[in-house]
């Protein structure tokens, strides 16, 4: 008996170093090229291959293809790719008229939008009418429907949508009329100058009366109970399957355009699972992730896209009612300049992400000119260890203390982790006599202890949901919901009021108020510390062309996808 | 015996209505709403959400009508996973292929090893037996998720034997998950086989069946393997198990349209109809495995029968 135990130990080790040997067997290549994101032009340079089609993985089920309910980024996807609204994000994001026959006519106060629409039909043959999309807005409005993004995205903007949200008026009675079969009437509470980016998002696609009604309770609950009228058709949907595909959809008013026949999604959630299927040539790209993103840094078929996506600090000036540390300005922009974030991004996330010293992200928003929104104000808070030690020191002094302990909450994924971990290192070094208490917690936590603002410092982010700068400068107005951090500075609010109201109709003013506005947020209170800006890796097949990457709502078009090279 | 399968049954009713209940209120415990956007959303339009689905009530109220439902075989419907689907038709879309691999996987290892474990009794202290030891401890010790980890990267990927992942290919897509999941049973079974076996083969009346003339193969099987098969019944329940939370991670591994993932991703999105239905549904399962192996005690063992040899 004594020989087999040296045996199961000898064993075990043999085991344990096979396993590890597969692990570091990483098929890195040594060529480094530049790889740039898929922005090819419109037309395709290379030949077509004779087969299109393309083989794609998503990392979640699809909860819902109700229009109306969705509220996740698969279906949003879906959704950009299979239906349509008025406007369509183009190759280089700017919205351009998609079911709407040109540009719309808008009042001179800008409250009154009417549109034309072309001639389209739904999958079933039948034509898109402009009743279709009351019947859809009025739908997701409509409380009884129980939707998580119609108020969100409507009340404020369309006439009457925060009453009927509420439940005080019917939704027959929101500002969206149909004058006739082509011509669709909207109605304004105040001037939206991001009008017709909103038009691309899916919460105002059309949906088809006719249809949802008689479907009933199985309306989208799988892909035989949908109508479509985008590039694309969705087929072989179950319902709560992982797999589902979407077809060219012959009826789409510009088919020719399209080029892909057929796209294969299969949803993979481990991500060694969706590398190994992109290594074995079934799928044509993964999302990387982790430990992956630096394994295939230096991959030929690496594609490297900004996400318009920022993370910071929220720095809390009353904790459970109390005042702390962080009333004192010069501790807040001690904090925002104490760490480094070059090194963030490059060693901790190592995954395309960019430093961020601004609020509203890089190649989002743009104004009539094309110029990035960021060129007005550029970075505004950077790194400087020693500003900041003097900054601190100063604000000790004021407030009449040694030392300042804070604590830090975050997410519990293992990137958020490591990152609060750097930042924690890096304050601490940086700022003599702070110490950093870390607390990682789930994210539905992280809200809780955000309502109820039991935190000092917070890592948080935030996406867009429309295509304006507006989406991330009014977050931190007094009383807002992402305000839970007891910051209020009139200066700032009336900017951002100023530039929602009666400059709404003067792009460049309202461009420079807004521009004043994340000023005032970020170097006079710093009342956030903006970290980095997100960035996502992937592996594509050199094959693969013409997929257009979207900075919000559904993430991606295949409409000018096309297979060239593959045979 | 009916009436003691019987009480078994009532017995079980009982157990589930307290399984469910527990998860119930431990489940209303758990921080996070179940609206998705819950982040983005004001109180009053999350409120607007939650109440289309009753979350607003009372929690008795909640609670009652649950059971309620329950009694009625309802499960509800699910909150954000698959919007508006019944809980019923979820579970059993997804039953398929967790019951294919499950059944394979354990099927597959209590075969494989059985047979290990009386060849390594059969041929103790020889290169056999050392053997079938290593493969013991390695399956033991080592999670299924790493075997499918490997299975994947060599037999899916390098070597294309089978598919990587997806379930596609019909018996083929089966092959590595099942192998994956059979390691525990296999492991189990190869050691309890091997103890037992020696055991036996070392007691008096299989020196007398020897005596008398039996051959290698009849003493073997006829008398060493039945005897030594009571305590393998044993394991069979915690094996049963393995396979359960096995597949939480191979189906996720092989990318499998399973309930096991899905009871998963239950719990980290809050789907609270989705967390009770399959819930119940494991625990029901769990409890028929238990009632199962004490019935096929008394078949094998005649001494463990309950109500008198005749029945």
């Amino acid at each position: 008996m004594r020989n087999s135990k040296i045996f199961w130990l000898l064993s075990l080790v043999l085991v344990l170093s096979a396993f590890l040997a597969a692990c570091g067997g990483g098929d890195d290549t040594d060529t480094s090229t530049e790889t740039t994101d898929g922005t090819e032009g419109t037309e395709p340079a290379g030949d077509l291959d004779s087969e299109q089609v393309l083989n794609l993985m998503e990392s979640a089920e699809i909860p819902t293809m109700d229009i109306s309910l969705a509220e996740d980024a698969v279906a949003f996807n879906i959704f950009n790719n299979v239906n349509e609204g008025l406007f369509r994000l183009n190759q280089e994001n700017i919205a351009e008229p998609a079911l709407a026959e040109g540009e719309p006519e808008v009042s001179e106060d800008g409250l009154t939008y009417t549109f034309k629409l072309r001639d389209s039909n739904w999958s079933d043959g039948t034509p898109v009418t402009a009743n279709d999309f009351v019947y859809s807005w009025q739908r997701s409005i409509d409380p009884a429907t129980g939707s998580p993004y119609g108020a969100y995205m409507m009340a404020g903007s369309i006439v009457n949508a925060t009453e009927i949200a509420a439940g005080d008026m019917e939704p027959t009675e929101l500002g969206v009329t149909a004058v006739d079969d082509n011509t669709l009437e909207v109605q304004l509470e105040r001037p939206v100058p991001y009008f017709m980016s909103l038009m691309s998002f899916p919460t105002f696609y059309p949906q088809n009366e006719a249809f949802v009604t008689e479907k009933g309770d199985a309306y989208a609950s799988n892909s035989e109970n949908l109508i479509f009228n985008g590039p694309f058709t969705l087929t072989d949907w179950d319902g709560t399957g992982l797999t589902w595909k979407m077809q060219k959809n012959p009826e789409y008013w510009d088919a020719e355009t399209v080029q892909l026949e057929t796209i294969n999604v299969d949803v993979v959630k481990e991500p060694a699972t969706a590398v190994n299927l992109y290594n074995s040539g079934e799928k044509d790209r993964a999302g990387l992730s982790g430990e992956f993103a630096m394994q295939y840094a230096n991959d030929e078929n690496l594609v490297t896209e900004l996400e318009p996506t920022v993370f910071y600090f929220k720095l809390n000036q009353e904790r459970n009612g109390e005042e702390n540390a962080l009333k004192n300005v010069n501790i807040r922009q001690a904090i925002a300049k104490g760490f480094n974030k070059q090194d963030l991004v490059d060693v901790v996330l190592a995954n395309g992400s960019l430093p961020a010293n601004f609020l509203v992200p890089t190649e989002f928003a743009f104004d009539e000119s094309n110029a990035d929104f960021r060129e007005v104000n550029g970075d505004l808070i950077e790194f400087n260890a020693e500003e900041a030690a003097e900054l601190f020191a100063t604000g000790m002094e004021e407030l009449g203390v040694e030392e300042v302990t804070l604590e830090i909450l975050g997410g519990d994924t293992e990137t958020a982790k490591n990152m609060d971990a750097y930042l924690k290192e890096q304050l601490e070094t940086n700022l003599e006599g702070l110490t950093i208490n870390l607390k990682a917690v789930p994210f539905g936590v992280r809200l809780e202890l955000d309502e109820a603002q039991d935190y000092d410092i917070q890592t948080a982010g935030w996406g867009p949901d429309y295509q304006d700068p507006m989406t991330f400068i009014d977050l931190f107005v007094t009383g807002s919901a992402q305000n839970k951090m007891s910051y209020s500075n009139p200066e700032y609010d009336a900017l951002v009021e100023s530039a929602k109201g009666e400059l709404a109709t003067d792009p460049a003013a309202r461009w420079e108020a807004m521009a004043q506005a994340e000023k005032i947020l970020l170097e006079d209170d710093a009342a956030i510390a903006p970290i980095y800006q997100r960035g996502a890796m992937a592996l594509q097949q050199p094959y693969v062309n013409g997929i257009i990457k979207h900075p919000f709502g559904g993430d991606f078009s295949y409409k000018w996808a096309y297979i060239s090279g593959k045979e | 015996m009916a009436k003691y399968i019987g009480k078994r049954l009532i017995y079980m009713v009982i157990t589930l209505a307290l399984i469910a209940t527990f998860t119930f209120f431990l489940m209303k415990v758990l921080p996070g709403s179940p609206v998705a956007s819950a982040d983005k959303l004001s109180p009053e339009q999350r409120a607007v959400v939650e109440a289309r689905y009753g979350l607003n009530d009372p929690l008795p109220v909640q609670y009652f009508n649950y059971m309620f439902g329950l009694v009625q075989g309802d499960l509800g419907i699910s909150i954000n996973q698959f919007k508006g689907a019944e809980v019923t038709d979820v579970i059993l879309s997804r039953m398929g292929p967790s019951a294919q691999i499950g059944f394979q996987g354990m099927v597959l290892g209590t075969v494989l090893g059985i047979l290990l474990g009386m060849i390594a009794a059969l041929r103790q202290n020889t290169w056999v037996d050392y053997t079938s030891t290593f493969v013991a401890i390695v399956g033991i010790s080592i999670p299924s998720f790493v075997f499918a980890s490997l299975l994947q990267y060599w037999f899916g990927l390098k070597w294309d034997l089978f598919p990587v992942a997806l379930w596609k290919d019909g018996f083929m897509s089966s092959v590595l998950p099942s192998v994956a999941l059979a390691m525990f049973p296999l492991a189990t079974a190869a050691r309890f086989i091997r103890t037992e076996m020696i055991e036996v083969l070392g007691s008096d009346y299989i020196t007398l069946a020897k005596a008398k003339g039996a051959s290698g193969s009849e003493i073997a099987f006829k008398h060493a393997f039945r005897n030594a098969l009571i305590p393998l019944v044993t394991v069979l329940g915690p094996m049963a198990v393995s396979i359960l939370t096995g597949s939480l991670v191979v189906e996720q591994i092989f990318a499998i349209p399973g309930i096991g993932e899905q009871f998963v991703k239950s719990i980290i999105v809050s789907d609270f109809s989705i967390i009770m239905g399959t819930t119940i549904f494991f625990s029901v399962f769990l409890i028929l495995i238990i009632l199962l192996v004490d019935i096929l005690y008394g078949v094998i063992d005649p001494r463990i029968r309950l109500s008198g040899g005749k029945s």
